[in-house]
């Protein structure tokens, strides 16, 4: 019983499909979507691990490394934003957030 | 070798479990705790990779920076977590079509997968024999990837400024302190003579 690539992808590949599947199930809720992205994100870490442990390529670890900033970032920013939506409207609802009509 | 299959099928089942606990749980508390438990377990999984800086920075990063933000904005803000549920069960139906539609394509792609052999080492930076991850990510991100690494670092600068940027309010009733203000301050601006007849006060 030899633990390959495709094991580790597999597990990747259920990840982001609960991710996405997580966004779907809770449309108002932005603080889960904003966690469901984190999901995908790691599934897609875990991608790029796989491949780079597997290849003997270290340039897939150091895009992970990129991609947990760039995650990092983004949720910091995002929950600034719920933050100061709130403040304003006193709600997070998804559905509220037409102001600009855009 | 059996050990190393029992370990990822124990992290790789808790895992998946406490995603689906994330993105299905009632109070968006227990959805935060079971994200930093998935991020332990994928740190685990990094582990039986071979990628221990990746997996210890996960767990700094995810555990000790990002869920915890996730858990005080969830615990600051004062949010009615059961009205935004309701009628969130109405996208389960083409939810899970379309996430078991990209389940089935993805697993159809990597569920037979296997590496050409002849591949192997042969990307872009192969792993220096004899080094340990450390030392390999370190010796390729500070000279290859320089450029990415202050590129990261900006983007967290950016991230880091927009986030206070945006949080930050002044209450127009709030006193502060002005330093300048004090310091230009001097016995002329002050100070002020006042003749007092005797007797008569001010």
């Amino acid at each position: 019983m030899v633990i390959g690539l495709s094991h580790y992808l597999s597990v990747a590949a259920i990840l982001f499909t609960l991710g996405v599947f997580g966004i779907f199930l809770n449309r108002k809720n932005v603080i889960i979507i904003l966690m469901s992205v984190e999901l995908i994100l790691l599934a897609v870490n875990i991608n790029l691990v796989a491949f780079s442990t597997a290849m003997g390529d270290m340039v897939g670890q150091v895009f992970a490394l990129l991609v947990l900033t760039v995650a990092a970032a983004e949720s910091a920013i995002g929950l600034a934003i719920l933050v100061v939506f709130f403040r304003n409207r006193g709600s997070i609802a998804v559905e509220d957030v037409n102001v600009m009509k855009g | 070798m059996i050990v190393q299959a029992i370990f990822f099928y124990i992290f790789a089942a808790v895992l998946v479990g406490s995603a689906f606990a994330v993105v299905s749980a009632r109070n968006p508390v227990h959805s935060v705790l079971f994200l930093i438990l998935a991020f332990f377990n994928a740190a685990g999984l990094f582990v039986l990779m071979g990628a221990e800086f990746l997996a210890m920075l996960l767990v700094v990063v995810y555990v000790g920076a990002v869920a915890v933000l996730f858990l005080f904005v969830v615990m600051m803000l004062d949010v009615d977590f059961a009205e935004l549920r309701r009628g969130g069960l109405d996208y389960l139906p083409i939810g899970t079509v379309i996430g078991g539609l990209l389940l089935v394509e993805m697993l159809m792609v990597v569920g037979g997968w296997v590496l050409d052999p002849t591949l192997i080492g042969k990307g872009a930076s192969p792993v220096a024999a004899a080094s340990t991850n450390v030392a390999a990510i370190g010796a390729l991100l500070y000279t290859k990837y320089v450029f990415f690494f202050q590129a990261a670092g900006l983007v967290l600068l950016v991230a880091m400024i927009g986030a206070i940027v945006l949080t930050l309010r002044h209450k127009p009733f709030v006193k502060r302190q002005n330093v300048a203000d004090q310091v230009a301050r001097g016995p002329a601006t002050s100070i002020e003579f006042v003749s007092v007849e005797t007797g008569k006060g001010i």
